[in-house]
């Protein structure tokens, strides 16, 4: 064979942990939280085509919202907006307490993050029931609903991916100090989902 | 995993004689293997390929005559949409970058599997049903407002089938962006420590950007469907202009996704090209870092010229000039590639096989329809042939003639690889030469009826048209009758072609590098790179450099 490039890599040395005998799938420095980021990177365009796509129909309409609509209650999306952004400062010290080996202080953190959440949830539905404006009342109500139930849905994926790590971590050793990729995935989606509210608001209720 | 333990039993045989593929059952099970998926992927979208081109030939028939006289002008409208529904995504994207980039890209880094097997295997999985979805919808009207199905029109007609048209469309999207983000990390960091991404062989190159757009772009699809899908199901009128909607928007968000998704089946093809011209031209790849920045450069430029799509949807005069700018900027990185294929293949020593034939076509047929691309690009020319044939004759010399042409090239260099067999260089001839007239007679002319003013989606036409459009049709079905030659070779090839053993072309990446087929995992041993992938009649170089110090 003519080829320039070697198989024997015993001569040129491989490293011990890629020999053959120790191969299998996923042996490979752990990629998932990279991964894991990529995909947000996605998954926010899906939510800057929606912004875009808000800032266009704001753009061409002749008035925003248009004549009629019902002013925004701005005091309880306030408060709501208060709990989900200090909810972000509490599951942080979830990661904090399993870098330290405590599993029972991160569960308890996820535990005081998932409650906060679901306030945040209940506070958009009792909002939602209240709206004097339906999904097909105009176009503006059209866009305030798909876009804060869409990022709704995202706190609900949040609450199940806490509530699945916990529901893990019931098996001893589960997670630790070094070993805490469920963890630390809910938290950096966690802190997305922030994010994305923290510009939704901006941009339903206070441009 | 059980096939995790198979491999290292088998003894290897270097020259190939061995045939140690995967057991036939795996193809058609959960597998975790990248060229297993590679291989569903390839054969999956093929028969989809086959489905889409069966409706194609529909299409063409009812077009041989000016009447409509052949389907119902409403089967008509949804032919043409389900045609190119299933040619972008269930044929084009998930070849390209399902199957050669799955089968390829661990190979040629020189790792195991993708960074995420069970993501990979998911991925592929959700295609079968989505494809099988959308031709469901056949039975109660199928989605019939064109693949960019344009609100208001696509609110009008076949509701059923626009929302099966829907789901199908945010399916293949998660699919797609399921495929990219594994093979973006794969790449990023996978690939065995002596290569450095500028010795990695261009189709990864190719692959990256190609990810990259699946990344950015289809989530933009998918928020666009899922408000069509609110207007369409709910009511509400994001899109809607009787209830105060902007259809404009939806075609902003359409194409934001839609135009890079031209480059996301044209990538990889490039990247392909790239391996198969020096190898079979037994020279050095010329400006490797210009064809691997080029493709860095389309896939971003790629992001910011999707207006060029809307000059006539009333887009602002100073935008349009703004797109047009764009769109033509992007020849220059596409013309650096073509540059530099064809001072690969100058004065090399071609070995004209299949493979060849096909990369050479691709890169002369690529060009007709690049410069047509540069034509469209311009706004004046684009006001008047707008939705015209000259437009899918442009299209299709991308789509056909750069892609299609480009995965049969890809099929010929790599068919050994994957089965350890070649495939019947007589039967490969014979299939590219039908290939090549069919297509050309197909849609060369077509470039005539759109200058001449013929419509495209329109069942009937004026009778001036008729003669061109006949002669189109009777290319169409040599088209048609081209894939016969090749399929019957594929599935002949498979168990009774010719033994390739593992290197036939003399080629220099990584996965000729293990046995063909190649054992699971890949490598028996971690290979090691001490030569860049394109460094072909090397000892020539190397004379010229002794030459050199020599002379100092
Ligand atoms: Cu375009």
């Amino acid at each position: 064979m003519q080829g320039s490039t070697v198989n024997q890599g015993s001569e040129l040395g491989y490293t011990e942990a890629h020999a053959p005998e120790a191969g299998h799938h996923g042996e490979h420095p752990d990629l998932r939280l990279f991964g894991f980021i990529v995909f947000l990177i996605s998954e926010s365009m899906l939510f800057l085509g929606l912004f875009v796509a808000y800032f266009t129909f704001r753009a061409v309409a002749t008035s925003w919202p248009p004549v009629g609509t019902p002013d925004l209650e701005i005091l309880l999306p306030g408060i709501n907006t208060v709990i989900l952004l200090s909810s972000s400062f509490v599951i942080h010290n979830a990661d904090t307490a399993i870098k330290k080996n405590d599993v029972a202080g991160f569960r308890l953190w996820f535990l005081v993050t998932m409650a906060m959440g679901a306030t945040f949830l209940a506070g958009q539905i009792y909002e939602y029931a209240h709206l004097e404006f339906g999904l097909k009342s105009n176009l503006f109500a059209s866009t305030f609903y798909v876009l804060t139930g869409f990022h709704g849905l995202h706190v609900l994926v949040g609450i199940l991916m806490m509530g699945t790590v916990l529901w893990r971590s019931r098996q001893e050793g589960h997670y630790s100090s070094e070993k805490h990729f469920g963890i630390e995935a809910a938290e950096v989606y966690w802190h997305f989902v922030d994010v994305i509210w923290v510009l939704l608001f901006t941009i339903l209720y206070i441009l | 995993m059980a096939q995790a333990e198979l491999p290292r039993q088998i003894p290897l045989d270097p020259l190939g004689e061995q045939e140690q593929g995967p057991n036939w059952r795996e193809y058609f099970g959960f597998s975790t293997d990248h060229k297993v998926i590679g291989i569903q992927y390839l054969v999956t979208s093929f028969v989809f390929y086959l489905i889409g081109g069966v409706l194609a030939e529909l299409v063409r028939t009812e077009l041989a005559t000016p009447e409509v006289d052949f389907v119902s002008r409403e089967t008509y409208n949804a032919l043409f949409t389900i045609h190119a529904t299933i040619m972008i995504f269930l044929w084009i994207i998930p070849t390209l970058t399902g199957g050669f980039g799955n089968y390829l890209v661990p190979l040629m880094i020189g790792a195991r599997d993708m960074a995420f097997p069970r993501l990979n295997a998911i991925a592929f999985w959700i295609i079968p049903p989505s494809g099988v979805l959308l031709l469901c919808s056949f039975f109660i009207g199928p989605a019939s407002a064109g693949w960019t199905s344009y609100p208001p029109l696509s609110l009008m007609v076949n509701k059923g089938g626009e929302a099966i048209w829907i789901a199908g469309v945010i399916l293949l999207g998660t699919s797609s962006i399921m495929a990219g983000l594994n093979f973006i990390v794969t790449i990023l960091k996978m690939r065995i420590p002596s290569m450095p991404l500028m010795k990695m062989p261009l189709f990864c190159w190719a692959m990256m950007a190609t990810s990259a757009l699946q990344l950015v772009a289809t989530p933009v699809l998918t928020g666009a469907m899922v408000l069509l899908g609110f207007d369409l199901l709910v009511g509400t009128a994001f899109f809607n202009p009787t209830g105060g909607g902007d259809p404009i928007v939806y075609q902003h968000m359409f194409w934001f996704y839609s135009h890079p998704a031209v480059y996301i089946m044209i990538l990889p093809a490039f990247g392909m090209i790239s391996e198969i011209l020096p190898t079979h031209a037994r020279k050095p790849i010329f400006g490797y870092q210009a064809i691997a920045y080029s493709s860095i450069a389309i896939s971003f430029l790629g992001l910011i010229v999707w207006a060029h799509h809307m000059f006539t949807s009333g887009t602002p005069d100073w935008l349009r000039m703004f797109f047009m700018i764009a769109t033509m900027i992007i020849a220059v990185p596409t013309g650096i590639k073509v540059f530099s294929w064809v001072a690969t293949v100058w004065g090399g020593k071609l070995r004209l096989c299949s493979a060849m034939l096909f990369g050479m076509a691709f890169v002369s047929m690529f060009v007709i329809g690049g410069l047509s691309g540069v034509m469209v690009a311009s706004v004046p020319f684009d006001i008047h042939v707008h939705d015209t044939y000259f437009i899918v004759a442009h299209l299709h010399y991308v789509l056909f003639g750069g892609s299609v042409f480009g995965i049969y090239a890809g099929l010929y260099h790599w068919f050994p690889k994957m089965t350890g067999r070649f495939l019947n260089e007589g039967w490969g001839k014979v299939h590219f030469v039908l290939t090549f007239v069919g297509f050309n007679m197909t849609f060369l002319p077509m470039h005539v009826l759109g200058l001449q003013g013929m419509n495209r989606r329109i069942a009937e036409y004026d009778p001036q048209y008729a003669g061109i459009n006949m002669f189109c049709t009777i290319g169409s079905y040599i088209l048609a009758v081209s894939t016969i030659p090749f399929l019957f070779n594929a599935i002949w090839s498979w168990s009774q072609g010719e033994k390739a053993g593992d290197n036939p072309w003399n080629s220099l990446t990584l996965e000729w590098m293990t046995t063909s087929p190649p054992p699971v995992e890949n490598f028996e041993e971690d290979p090691v790179l001490v030569s860049g992938p394109y460094d072909y009649g090397h000892t020539y170089y190397q004379d010229l450099e002794d030459k050199a110090i020599a002379q100092s």
